[in-house]
């Protein structure tokens, strides 16, 4: 038991000596963004967007709070659903943190997390139905998996030395005495900022069915009640953004109360009885195998899959993230600046803060959602949704950053575009990487899911499987999606080492 | 009947050695006290005299950086020098509800030290020189045969000092401490230990170490 002073494990700190040099490592991407552009369908589709621009326009500047109670109902549920998933989640995720290190633990959450909420929700729906459990899980199972991970970083980085110099003390009494009272602010911090994320995913889940913001924009979008729409996308980003103020550790509990009780009184058509047992049993197991083992039967049907829905899916779900990426990175690197003093007014900081807000509260499915109905179907309204999207977290926390950084100057430090290129940007490249790098990973998840929506990425395959009622079919795919979800994560985590482009913990945990 | 033993030993951490050649003999009633600069391997010796005796006999440890919980009370952090008498389910209790009895010892220590006010506080919210009686109330709390201590009173004023330094002597027969006040050093060991240059240069009681050999440990 060594008692010389042990320092906290050290974090990695941007600038340092690395192996990959990281002008390469962004020329690599942005070549590869070039190379997918002659793949990618950016066609207007036929569309006249100015007129539906202007359509949608004259409703949006008209915001219509006449379908009060519907609107009400929905951004309600809408926080119900995202309280309960969010508060089951991190309960199951603050069981497992302890045993993260346990590699089926470890490998149970990357599983978990890999697939997304919305197609957690399809294949959930298929056992339960549209029921409240339904869309809580849909958004708890993945985010256990982020909690156990987060919450396990959280312990490992905090003092380890209280717990060094108790004497041999049982394991239990170990944790809660000298561990978890040291990483339990950053845990609720965490938690806190999640049930944004929380709120995001739960308004989506109303796209495939479920009672929440999503499906009454989209009924409101199908009768062209823009007024509606407009009303409803007021009321949620003023939700998000006063989250600070209705969100605070004394109300969790009665929030959490209240959406339990409104859940549970949400009546739901009952599935017909063994939905679990038949969805076990027969409906996932691939089709080949329904009556005995047919290992050839099996290959061959794979082959069919991997050929016509998952390669052509997956090669599509990359063309349109990697064009993503590095229009993420561009609009967050040329836009952080926006709201850092010195580089903007106070006015003009006022506004770079509101139109990334604006951005930042609404969920890239939600916003390629909105741009499909301007732009037609191709991959440009996806494109767009999670460049916008992305590209104003980063530039959110690259500026808050920079915020810090202000104050450290010269004193005879420049002001305006130059102290933006010649003092931030330098000082900060190391963190924009390694933000572009972790979005990397959340773009691609949601370039996926993007399917849904009807662009031939790989939700699109998962679509059309679950509607032919081909639940094997879809597994496969959901499995093939969740690996490239698992490997694209190894490959970032291996880049931002080798560029050395690391993040402090506060900065890394605000990034979902 | 001696505690310990160490012969020509060669300490260090991670490969490198810090201190070579060391013998040190530690007998019951016996009050030793490192000397030398900063760095010269105190802690290196009193981490593998800790790690030597711990676990046959019972020591109570008051560390360099204190290694308190910041987020728990005085009470709950002096109260963990005890956490390995008792299983877990009762201290996951004793987390929740400190047990009366828990309460009134530590607060009746607490008062000894100066800290009964704070039984409460969170630990976070402490001076540089609570915290380390808060480092020292655990210790005692814990009690044993032994007590090691690296520089436990560094953080208070001198008159202070003198006073822990006595509440410590009272409450154990045997101690092993580095400090660096020598006047001090003097006053409390029935042993001086000089460490320097990697090895030990003087093991004897006060009065057959001159202030010369003190001074020497300290210049280059």
């Amino acid at each position: 038991m060594p008692i010389s002073p042990r320092s906290i494990p050290a974090r990695r700190i941007p600038g340092g000596a690395t192996a990959l040099p990281r002008a390469r490592v962004v020329t690599l991407f942005v070549a590869l963004a070039l190379l997918a552009l002659p793949f990618a369908d950016l066609s207007l589709g036929g569309h006249d967007p100015w007129a539906a621009l202007a359509r949608m326009g004259q409703g949006f500047l008209r915001p219509d709070f006449g379908a009060v109670e519907r609107i009400g109902r929905a951004i309600w549920l809408t926080v119900a659903f995202a309280c309960c998933g969010v508060a089951l989640g991190a309960g199951a995720g603050l069981a497992m943190a302890p045993f993260y290190h346990l590699r089926a633990v470890r490998w149970l959450c990357i599983a978990l997390r890999s697939v997304h909420e919305l197609f957690w929700a399809l294949m959930l729906m298929q056992v339960m139905g549209i029921s409240p459990l339904t869309g809580v899980l849909a958004i708890a199972l993945p985010y256990m998996g982020i909690f156990a991970k987060v919450f396990s970083e959280q312990l490992d980085e905090a003092d380890q030395r209280p717990t060094e110099v108790l004497p041999r003390t049982d394991p239990l009494s170990r944790f809660l005495w000298a561990r978890a009272p040291l990483a339990l602010g950053a845990m609720k911090h965490y938690t806190l900022y999640r049930l944004e994320c929380g709120l995001r995913a739960s308004a989506v889940l109303g796209f495939v069915g479920l009672p929440t913001l999503g499906f009454q924009l989209d009924s409101f979008f199908r009768v062209g009640d823009y007024g509606a729409a407009s009303a409803i996308m007021i009321c949620y980003v003023a939700l998000i953004a006063s989250i600070r103020v209705w969100l605070r550790p004394a109300l969790v509990l009665p929030w959490l109360v209240a959406s339990i009780v409104t859940l549970a009184l949400i009546k739901s058509p009952p599935m017909g009885p063994g939905a679990l047992m038949r969805f076990v049993t027969q409906d996932i197991v691939p089709s080949p195998l329904r009556d005995g083992w047919d290992g050839a039967a099996l290959l061959g049907w794979l082959g069919d899959i991997a050929a016509h829905e998952a390669l052509p899916g997956l090669f599509a779900t990359l063309v349109v993230a990697q064009i993503a990426l590095i229009l993420t990175g561009a609009l967050a690197f040329a836009g952080f600046g926006l709201i850092v003093p010195r580089v903007t007014s106070r006015m003009g900081r006022m506004a770079g803060h509101m139109s990334l807000v604006v951005l930042r509260s609404f969920p890239e499915y939600m916003l390629a959602y909105l741009f499909l109905q301007i732009l037609g179907p191709s991959m440009l309204p996806a494109i767009l949704a999670l460049a916008l999207h992305n590209g104003a977290i980063i530039a959110h926390l690259l500026g808050r950053e920079g915020e810090t950084l202000v104050p450290q100057l010269r004193a005879d430090a420049p002001r305006g575009l130059s102290v933006w290129g010649w003092e931030l940007a330098p000082r900060l490249f190391g963190p924009f990487l390694a933000l572009c790098l972790y979005r990397w990973e959340i773009i691609l998840r949601e370039t996926a899911v993007m399917g849904l929506l009807g662009i031939a990425t790989l939700g699109f395959f998962v679509d059309s499987a679950l509607a032919e009622l081909r639940l094997d079919r879809a597994v496969v795919l959901l499995i093939a999606t969740g690996l490239m979800t698992a490997g694209i994560d190894a490959l970032s985590r291996w880049l931002r080492r080798g560029t050395g482009a690391g993040l402090r913990g506060a900065i890394r945990d605000d990034c979902c | 009947m001696t505690l310990l033993a160490l012969q020509r030993e060669t300490l260090g951490h991670g490969g490198r050695t810090v201190l070579s050649g060391v013998s040190l003999t530690l007998s019951p009633g016996e009050r030793v006290v490192l000397l030398g600069r900063s760095g010269a391997g105190k802690s290196t010796l009193l981490g593998a005299v800790h790690g030597q005796l711990a676990p046959r006999l019972r020591v109570a440890l008051v560390p360099q950086d204190n290694a308190l919980v910041p987020q728990l009370s005085v009470l709950r952090n002096t109260m963990m020098g005890r956490l390995d008498d008792h299983g877990a389910l009762y201290n996951l209790r004793a987390l929740i509800r400190p047990p009366a009895a828990a309460r009134a010892g530590v607060a009746a220590l607490l008062d000894t030290l100066g800290l009964l006010a704070d039984i409460d506080r969170p630990v976070g919210q402490l001076s540089g020189g609570q915290k380390q009686r808060v480092a020292l109330a655990r210790a005692f709390w814990r009690g044993g045969a032994l007590l090691i201590g690296d520089e436990p009173v560094s953080a208070v004023d001198e008159r202070q000092a003198q006073g822990l330094l006595d509440e410590l002597r009272a409450r154990f027969d045997t101690s092993l401490l580095a400090l660096h006040d020598v006047a001090m050093a003097r006053a409390f060991a029935t042993r001086l230990v000089g460490i320097g240059r990697g090895a030990i240069v003087f093991d004897a009681p006060p009065a057959e170490v001159s202030d010369a050999d003190i001074a020497a440990l300290y210049t280059r």
